[in-house]
């Protein structure tokens, strides 16, 4: 959380959510990020079955996962499931 | 200080858990779900009568055990509904963890706790261990004196916990066996009177998710998210407003004694602090719920034999009255703090504790001693108590104090 919040006084009662729970980004819990080799990539949908975030989405038109660094949470556990090993676990420069 | 002339009442002979059956019922609670436990029983029993019998509409739920006792009250009043429950000793405590849920939910839920000591040893009889265990759950914390206080309470609670500034849970703590048995003459309000008085709940109103402003309830209609995972960035603030709720409820605890007083004719001291004998006294004692009538009379008795000693009943512990305590005690040469609960291996009692805290800021401040007693149902009669004061005026004689924690009745 960065940037200016809302003071004890102004925030809302008893904590109900001013937002819908989509609008609340996980993403940048995440310590690891995966990097994946996508010409190696199968299609086995291992990795999107397995995730426990619903953070890898089918691109049927492309016959390949995607990943959605919105949602996940870097816990690796694609990289370990990935059958073909083309999923690999980075941690990037941190630079905010 | 009653300007207006109070309305006709009935009296009733009733014991404490009674009296407080028949103000939830007078109350018009839409939903009570509660698990039986000595000595609370006869609240439960006498109020399941009253479902039995047609005499109210409420939503009675008996649960499997205290823990679902107050997950249902905390369910039911989310969704706008008045919820009264009522437990002690175990009970209460197996509730521990589900009481934050409804402070930090601003539930308001009334909880009537016929005081009883913990295990082990087991032991039924009545001290205060089991709320005072409950002392930062974030819950109001009344203590009464009498069978009529625990019905005048109970009928306060509701305004007081259902304010929109204060929107907290409240406990009325009423002791075990010495009140919650014992019968007594207890003027009782006719229905339509409470009705007025209490009145019928009104919702705080809140912004959700959807952008629409509604009242704070559970409703299909306008779906909102409540107690959601709060981060470290948000939690301490959500804290703070409860703090400031209590803060609250040290003004509307003393509206709502101010008001009821109109109505009943029946006040007690300023809802806070209830004092006797206190103002030109130089000894006095502190305590909380029943042994404050033994202490009248033992007060009576030394002011006849020209001892001046005075008496503070604390009736309500959360908030805690600093400024209150500090007024009302500023002048005196010795004070004694009744504990009736132990904190094992702290420096006396918790109240105790937070009293002589309380005066320490003071420019000049009574010697504090501590008075553990009735622990377990340890009778205190007035031969024991009169040691009390009789270890005061010997510290105002000499100025020392040999022992600052004090067992009372207890063989040595």
């Amino acid at each position: 959380m960065s940037g200016q919040e809302k003071s004890w006084k102004e925030l809302m009662f008893a904590a109900v959510s001013p937002k819908p729970s989509t609008d609340f980004l996980t993403g940048d819990w995440k310590t690891f990020t995966p990097v994946y080799d996508k010409e190696k990539c199968v299609g086995c949908l291992q990795c999107a079955m397995l995730c426990p975030e619903g953070a890898i989405i089918w691109n049927a038109a492309a016959g390949k996962v995607e990943f959605n660094f919105n949602y996940c949470k870097g816990c690796g556990i694609c990289a370990n499931e990935c059958r073909v090993k083309v999923i690999s676990m980075s941690m990037p420069d941190k630079e905010e | 200080m009653v300007s207006k002339q109070p309305v006709n009442q009935e009296l009733l002979a009733l014991n404490g858990d009674e009296a407080v059956a028949l103000a939830v019922k007078q109350s018009n609670v839409d939903v009570v779900a509660a698990y039986p436990i000595t000595p609370q029983t006869i609240i439960v029993e006498k109020f399941s009568e009253y479902v039995a019998n047609g005499e109210v509409t409420t939503e009675y739920i008996c649960t499997e055990s205290e823990h679902s006792a107050i997950s249902a009250s905390i369910a039911a009043s989310l969704t706008g509904a008045r919820t009264f429950t009522a437990s002690a000793s175990a009970g209460l405590a197996l509730m521990h963890e589900i009481l934050f849920v409804a402070s930090g939910s601003r539930a308001p839920i009334v909880m009537a706790v016929a005081n009883r000591a913990l295990s082990a040893p087991i032991n039924i009889h009545g001290d205060h261990s089991d709320s005072m265990a409950q002392r930062d759950s974030g819950w109001i914390h009344i203590y009464v004196e009498t069978a009529q206080e625990a019905y005048d309470s109970i009928l306060q609670a509701f305004k007081i916990a259902e304010d929109l500034d204060v929107s907290l849970p409240i406990i009325v703590g009423l002791d075990g066996f010495a009140i919650s048995h014992t019968l007594e003459n207890v003027n009782v309000l006719p229905d339509e009177a409470v009705a007025q008085f209490v009145d019928e709940r009104v919702l705080p109103m809140v912004v959700t998710h959807e952008g629409k402003t509604v009242p704070f309830k559970l409703d299909p209609d306008s779906p909102m998210t409540m107690g959601p995972n709060v981060s470290p960035a948000f939690y301490f603030e959500f804290k703070r407003q409860q703090d400031e709720a209590m803060k609250n409820a040290l003004q509307k605890i003393q509206d709502v004694n101010a008001k009821y007083a109109e109505l009943s004719g029946r006040s007690y001291g300023n809802g806070l602090i209830d004092t006797y004998q206190l103002e030109d006294a130089e000894i006095a004692v502190v305590v909380i719920g029943s042994t404050a009538g033994t202490l009248k009379v033992m007060i009576d008795e030394l002011r006849s034999e020209g001892i001046k000693a005075g008496l503070l009943r604390l009736r309500t512990f959360r908030p805690f009255p600093v400024e209150q305590l500090q007024n009302a005690l500023k002048h005196l040469k010795v004070l004694a703090v009744m504990d009736k609960s132990m904190s094992f291996g702290g420096f006396g009692g918790p109240l105790f504790n937070e009293v002589r805290t309380t005066l320490f800021d003071l420019k000049q401040h009574p010697i504090v001693v501590n008075y553990l007693f009735g622990i377990g149902g340890r009778d205190s009669n007035p031969h024991n108590l009169r040691k009390i004061f009789e270890n005061m005026q010997q510290i105002a004689k000499t100025g020392q104090v040999d022992t600052v924690v004090h067992y009372l009745n207890l063989r040595e």
